[in-house]
């Protein structure tokens, strides 16, 4: 989270398969379609690879919202790997949500490699659910944030 | 401790023009492990190169971190270049700057700040990489190509020439594709046939060159170098080692009013039938859905008929598995249905006709002889109007949003072929744009125009509508800005064309990817144009995008060439970023196997001294050659032994630190 002149900018994290969603992403560059800078994304190699773990690491950090993006159903590089994604993240977007993570702090999304216009837009509308919401306090831990001067 | 250089590219201005790159180089001094920092305009360009090379042996670097474009451009050219001064290449890392940071964002600040996260992030990841070294794997000296159009023709003819062995399957009868059924081509009016007959059979004569018609594949497993195909050749019910190709059964065949596909079912062909007289392979096939045989049990005429004794009534569908090194696609295209297009009346008026059947009504061994009659009253139409963008470049859900780009210049040839032959036929044409980029290829609709006479009016159509057998077309004419009502003896439509229907299926099953409108993405748009994104996989022709006769054979020339490449190779780097389990943290438990999609896990007894205790465990055991490196299995691993070489829990861990901090 991040104050900028009394206006709340969200921590966004996105993590991005290589095949699809990453060149996605790039082709978003490419068209020049503008998204908030509010997002930062992580390369994975696919969106199997994301570990549930890496989400709380990533809320307790005091991410304010995370989205997870893959290939379309079926179109995954390595045939099955969004499937699993999808079912991992069904369970702990619902688990999440108990804990009073909201479920439109959590994503997870598709996006082919020729869909920038699609990543930008997906973007867009994630980062303006995130700051409606306002700072995640819930599992933030604050022994993780290094002082700041004047806190 | 890492001693880890910072390189930031300025990208000309691409990046340095919203993103303050020496703001970024200094705020990577402060990052652990960073020991050195630096800006320069373009690092991918040689002097660049040299910069990082020369920073490397200056500092003793032992990790880097580029700050440019985005890794699927330049990452291999920047693990080269440290790799030639002794670092391992595993240890560069790329912080996105370019893609993800300076073309999507204006402000300069808040580029700024987001460009030095991204730079810690990827410092973050570089402090923890590890060194791999990649192993190798065999590659099998044989290639696959999808789809016996031209494109896959010329593919094939180019691989073999090269001394390697292919495979082409083809899932019609025969081979030849959509240009088979061309009369003429732009610009030279050389006739398709005589151009690809010559084609179809140096492929069937090589013996380099295996074809496999009315043939699917039906599976892909493994990788690049290494992936079998299960090819399920369809009964054809004819034994294609008897058959003489004759043409016997055909004549005395009862059945024969099944539309035939080779005419675009412009007339009708018998149950038992070959394609067209040029067929390759020239053998007969029978079609059971409309053979007395198979339907009432009588007949076989075309049994008792054949000399060859070649029939075979009760022929199954065989299965073929076969190891490639490549493969193809070149699956092609078809034109779009026309069930939504209501206001041009093509399901009602058998007049109202598509380009393509124009092409058989043309061809002299097409239903009509190559005598242009319209088919409701066999007459001489007097008055044609062609209607181009037929769900091209349109804005609705049944239209296509791309150019077909091969239609202003068919339109463009039949008009003028229509003109020559017949020059008492008026002929019109409506149109948004002509397009007619193209050797030859503006000199060409000129010469349709100033030469031939043919009206083109700028506009599109309404509608058409039949009276009393007259068809009456409604267009606009947007130059003379007024309504215009002609009357028409023939309508002929530029109908958009699309990826063939297997595309989608064939990319699944490939793992490679389409775009929206199930056209095949490039690994590259401009700089790999015939490379799948998915390793071994190349694409030949229109199921990358539309395109003429010309550029699909460069194309599929051009996907020779790199497969050739490919398969000139005895070996291939494997991707070290592979799983690795930890012995000492493994139970065993299996989750791990369950979810591999390439089988790569087995399970191996091992004694292991654990502090001391030594005993045999049941341990997970990844075969690194197989292993693609999905990562699927990191996560199911509850013990977490399980991690995934250069994306390894704790470097991603602190990405999502780096990035939250």
């Amino acid at each position: 989270m991040q104050v900028e002149n009394g206006q709340f900018k969200p921590t966004i994290v996105a993590f991005c398969c290589n095949w699809c969603s990453y060149a996605g992403a790039d082709l978003a560059g490419t068209g020049r379609m503008q998204y908030p800078a509010e997002v930062k994304i992580i390369r994975v190699p696919c969106s199997c690879r994301v570990n549930p773990m890496f989400i709380l690491r990533a809320f307790q950090r005091g991410a304010d919202g995370v989205i997870l993006c893959g290939c379309h159903p079926g179109d995954c590089h390595y045939t099955t790997g969004n499937y699993y994604a999808r079912r991992r993240m069904t369970m702990l977007f619902d688990f999440l949500d108990y804990l009073g993570i909201e479920k439109e702090r959590t994503r997870v999304e598709w996006v082919s490699a020729a869909e920038g216009a699609r990543f930008a837009s997906v973007m867009n509308d994630f980062v303006k659910k995130v700051t409606e919401l306002g700072p995640n306090k819930r599992i933030t831990d604050l022994r993780c944030k290094p002082e700041k001067e004047g806190e | 401790m890492q001693r880890i250089g910072v390189f930031i590219c300025w990208c000309g201005s691409n990046i340095a023009a919203t993103v303050d790159v020496k703001k970024v180089a200094e705020a990577a001094l402060n990052e652990p492990g960073v020991v050195f920092s630096a800006d320069y305009q373009y690092m991918c360009s040689q002097s660049g190169q040299q910069l990082m090379k020369d920073a490397i042996k200056e500092k003793g670097l032992t990790g880097i971190v580029v700050c440019s474009c985005s890794p699927r451009m330049h990452e291999t050219t920047f693990r080269k270049a440290a790799e030639s001064c002794g670092i391992n290449p595993y240890m560069v890392e790329i912080a996105n700057i370019r893609e993800h940071c300076s073309w999507i964002h204006k402000d300069i600040k808040e580029a700024t700040e987001k460009a030095i996260i991204l730079m810690r992030t990827a410092v973050a990841k570089v402090n923890l990489d590890n060194s791999l070294t990649a192993g190798t794997s065999d590659v099998v000296k044989r290639a696959l190509v999808i789809g016996g159009g031209i494109a896959g023709i010329q593919s094939a003819l180019d691989i073999a020439e090269a001394g390697y062995e292919v495979d082409i399957v083809e899932k019609a009868p025969t081979i030849g594709g959509k240009m088979a059924q061309l009369d003429k081509t732009f610009p030279t009016l050389d006739c398709a046939a005589c151009i690809l007959t010559p084609k179809m059979v140096e492929a069937a004569s090589n013996e380099k060159i295996k074809i496999y018609s009315f043939s699917e594949v039906e599976s892909v497993k493994g990788f690049v170098g290494n992936f079998t195909a299960k090819i399920k050749k369809k009964a054809r019910f004819v034994d294609e080692n008897l058959c003489t190709g004759c043409g016997l059964c055909t004549e005395k065949c009862p059945s024969r009013k099944t539309p035939n596909e080779f005419n675009r079912g412009m007339n009708t062909r018998s149950a038992v039938y070959i394609p067209f007289a040029q067929a390759v392979p020239k053998l007969a096939i029978i079609d059971p859905t409309a053979c007395l045989h198979f339907k009432t049990g009588k007949c076989g005429l075309c049994e008792r008929n054949c000399s060859a004794k070649a029939i075979k009534f009760d022929q199954q569908d065989e299965y073929i598995e076969q190891k490639y090194g490549a493969i193809v696609v070149a699956t092609g295209f078809d034109t779009i249905k026309l069930d939504n297009f209501g206001e041009y009346g093509y399901n009602e008026n058998p007049d109202v006709i598509t380009s393509l059947e124009l092409e058989r009504l043309m061809n002299a061994a097409g239903p009509t002889g190559g005598v242009l009659l319209r088919p409701s009253d066999k007459q001489h139409p007097k008055k044609i109007v062609f209607v181009q963008c037929v769900g091209s470049r349109g804005l609705r859900p049944c239209d296509k949003p791309y150019c077909s780009k091969i239609c202003c210049m068919y339109t463009a040839k039949h008009s003028m072929l229509i003109r020559e032959k017949y020059p008492d036929t008026e002929v019109t044409v409506f149109y948004i744009d002509v397009r007619t980029p193209g050797k030859n290829f503006d000199e060409f609709y000129r010469r349709a125009v100033e030469q031939y006479g043919v009206n083109y009016i700028k506009g599109q159509v309404g509608k058409v509508v039949e009276n009393d057998g007259k068809l009456t077309v409604y267009g606009s004419d947007l130059l003379m800005n007024e309504q215009v009502v002609i009357d028409a003896d023939l309508v002929v439509l530029a109908t958009a064309i699309e990826p063939d229907k297997t595309a989608k299926s064939v990319a699944t099953m490939l793992t490679a990817s389409i775009d929206t409108n199930n056209f095949f993405t490039e690994a590259h748009p401009k700089l790999r144009p015939v490379e799948s994104p998915t390793a071994g996989v190349f694409l030949s022709g229109v199921c990358q995008g539309p395109k003429d006769i010309p550029e699909t054979v460069a194309q599929a020339s051009a996907a020779a060439v790199k497969v050739v490449g490919l398969l000139s190779k005895d070996k291939l780097t494997c991707n070290p970023c592979v799983a690795h389990s930890d012995e000492m943290l493994c139970n065993g438990c299996s989750s791990c196997e369950k979810v591999c999609p390439y089988g790569a896990i087995t399970y191996i007894n091992k004694e292991v001294n654990d502090h001391g205790k030594r005993e045999v465990r049941r341990l997970a055991s990844v075969n690194e050659a197989v292993c693609q490196g999905c990562g699927a299995c990191t996560v199911a691993c509850p013990s977490g032994a399980m991690d995934l070489k250069g994306f390894t829990n704790k470097q991603i861990m602190a990405e999502v630190d780096a990035i939250c901090k």
